[in-house]
């Protein structure tokens, strides 16, 4: 009894470590990739092509239920747990570069367990100065977005 | 003989001016939301925190003394600026929101009835909304509006129809401060009272632009703030005609607007203005908004209007150019604002991209949602312009605006 329950612990921790892994090599390819450009404007340019390349939320997606607040753009978030029990996210907006900030938090989030989701450190955001150089509403929006998809992991965390 | 405007010298006088902003020249177009704040203002304001700073109205000593005469010279400022009758007829509000509360309030809950008829238009800030809805709610009042044109400009057809209601009240914008429209105020006044209605002027995106005469407008009520108009924040006018302000209950009560206060006998108040102002007032805002106007009225307000006209129709020829271009407010008389979207962008893209590039402007539903929903469009991009504003910078911000909707449109 008392092994098996160790050898469960031992499991998990494993995948917890391996998650953290994952959420730290993703945000640093994200920094590595902002630091080769220079100013702002190319940075947005980088932005904006992410948000063309994320694949657009089905109108039918685009409900009220999924929409985010906190932001002069509209964001849509749904999250769905995969049979592996990781977490897969689809988001949207009408605002290219909302989107392409979107697109970025996808990137570091999508297919992490429930767990690791929940209790993610993003310093990505203020790595490449996304905190102060946006503005506070689309900063507000940013935030929302993270906490949105917190809850979603804490949500299937209790539903396992 | 007519002035012309020289920006150049006009600019030298505001030090935030010189600043950078994301590496940049600092391009500041967002008059409309507040504008920035010339030397003058900006002495007038220390001057007094070094020099004479007291509490006014109830000294006996020195400072107190100049502090009043300062804050009531400003007063009278203001009063020769619009052209009111008397200084009792300039009440210091914290700002026009504050001033069409205080209207609300005082006047609304004395006059407006059950089953009566508040008219605004749909062009109004939602500080020329919120209060009337919520007077409306409390005193189970009907709350309508005068529709807009395609263009920009006030359906005149539907105002004469709703007039026929004899509205209690008519609330409306001097200029809309998203899609620029003038409006002829005194024609509307006119109608407005001859239909039995007290009139409302928001006059917040009209005092920066233009000569005001409340006399001529006729008008019952006209508000301002003093930041839009090259004053300080935090101070705002109230203009009402005496014998309608001397029959108004105060709306706030506090020091300053008693005359005699017994427990036992109850209170008596101050007369006008002092009856509207409770509290300690926002001194140098006061005393710094009289600089401001003074300062305007020296640049000649009909240069200051023509040059920022001239600023806007630039703009809009520049804009014309770039593909999708769609602008809200296209109305025959308009002051320096330009509203805009872009097909395939959101104003709020443009926004960023604009900032990124060191030019303010302000994007969204600049508190006309109303508006936002006549048009169906989720917001603009809103350039708007002030004395300091030259065609050099509109330039850099129409090749800007070219350059940002490149980027997200490709």
């Amino acid at each position: 009894m008392w092994l098996q329950r160790s050898e469960r612990f031992a499991c998990c921790a494993t995948n917890f470590a391996l998650m953290s892994q994952t959420l730290q090599s993703r945000q640093e390819e994200i920094v590595e990739e902002f630091a080769f450009f220079e100013d702002w404007m190319d940075k947005y340019e980088h932005v904006i092509e992410l948000g063309k390349e994320l694949d657009a939320l089905p109108e039918s997606e685009k409900a009220e239920e999924h929409l985010i607040r906190g932001c002069q753009s509209r964001v849509w978030l749904t999250a769905t747990k995969t049979p592996e029990g990781t977490v897969h996210f689809q988001a949207d907006s009408d605002a290219i570069i909302t989107k392409g900030l979107v697109a970025l938090m996808i990137r570091v989030m999508d297919g992490l367990t429930p767990e690791a989701i929940a209790g993610a450190d993003l310093w990505f955001i203020s790595r490449i100065g996304l905190d102060t150089h946006l503005s506070p509403t689309r900063a507000n929006g940013l935030e929302s977005m993270v906490q949105q998809m917190k809850r979603y992991g804490i949500a299937f965390q209790a539903a396992t | 003989m007519t002035r012309v405007l020289d920006p150049h010298t006009v600019r030298a006088q505001f030090p935030i001016l010189n600043r950078e902003v994301n590496g940049k020249p600092l391009v500041y177009l967002d008059h409309a939301a507040s504008a920035q704040k010339p030397v003058a203002v900006i002495e007038a304001q220390r001057e007094y925190l070094m020099h004479y700073h007291a509490n006014v109205h109830r000294g006996v000593h020195a400072l107190s003394q100049q502090a009043t005469e300062a804050f009531e010279q400003a007063r009278v400022s203001v009063q020769q600026h619009i052209g009111a009758a008397s200084s009792n007829e300039i009440i210091w509000a914290a700002g026009a929101t504050d001033g069409i509360n205080l209207v609300a309030q005082s006047w609304g809950r004395e006059h407006i009835g059950s089953g009566d008829t508040i008219l605004i238009t749909e062009m109004e800030h939602h500080a020329n909304i919120v209060p009337w809805q919520m007077l409306a709610e409390e005193r189970d009042a009907r709350l309508e509006a005068v529709g807009v044109l395609d263009d920009g400009s006030l359906d005149l057809t539907d105002f004469q129809e709703k007039l026929k209601v004899n509205p209690k009240l008519f609330a409306f914008s001097h200029v809309s401060n998203t899609l620029g429209t003038i409006n002829d105020a005194a024609a509307l006044t006119k109608q407005a009272q001859a239909a039995g209605a007290v009139v409302l002027i928001d006059g917040c995106q009209a005092v920066p632009h233009m000569a005001i005469d409340v006399a001529e407008l006729g008008c019952d009520f006209y508000v301002f703030s003093g930041h839009k108009t090259y004053g300080p924040t935090g101070i705002g006018v109230l203009y009402g005609k005496e014998p309608l302000l001397e029959q108004m209950k105060p709306w706030r009560g506090g020091g300053e607007m008693i005359d005699v206060v017994s427990i036992k006998n109850g209170t008596t108040y101050a007369g006008l203005p002092h009856k509207f102002e409770a509290g300690t007032p926002h001194i140098s805002g006061g005393i710094a908004l009289g600089v401001a106007l003074n300062w305007m009225a020296g640049l000649g307000l009909e240069a200051v209007m023509d040059h920022e006209v001239t600023l806007a129709a630039q703009a809009r020829n520049g804009l014309r150019q770039i593909e999708g271009m769609r602008f809200i407010g296209e109305a025959e008389h308009r002051a320096g604002v330009v509203s805009f979207v872009v097909e395939g962008t959101h104003p709020y893209d443009i926004g960023t991209l604009l900032d990124s590039q060191g030019i303010a402007v302000r994007t969204g539903h600049h508190c006309t949602q109303p508006l936002m929903e006549r048009y169906t469009i989720p917001g603009t991009v809103r350039a708007s312009f002030g004395a300091y504003n030259t065609l050099q910078e509109v330039d850099t911000f129409v090749a800007a605006t070219q350059r940002a909707v490149r980027m997200l449109r490709d």
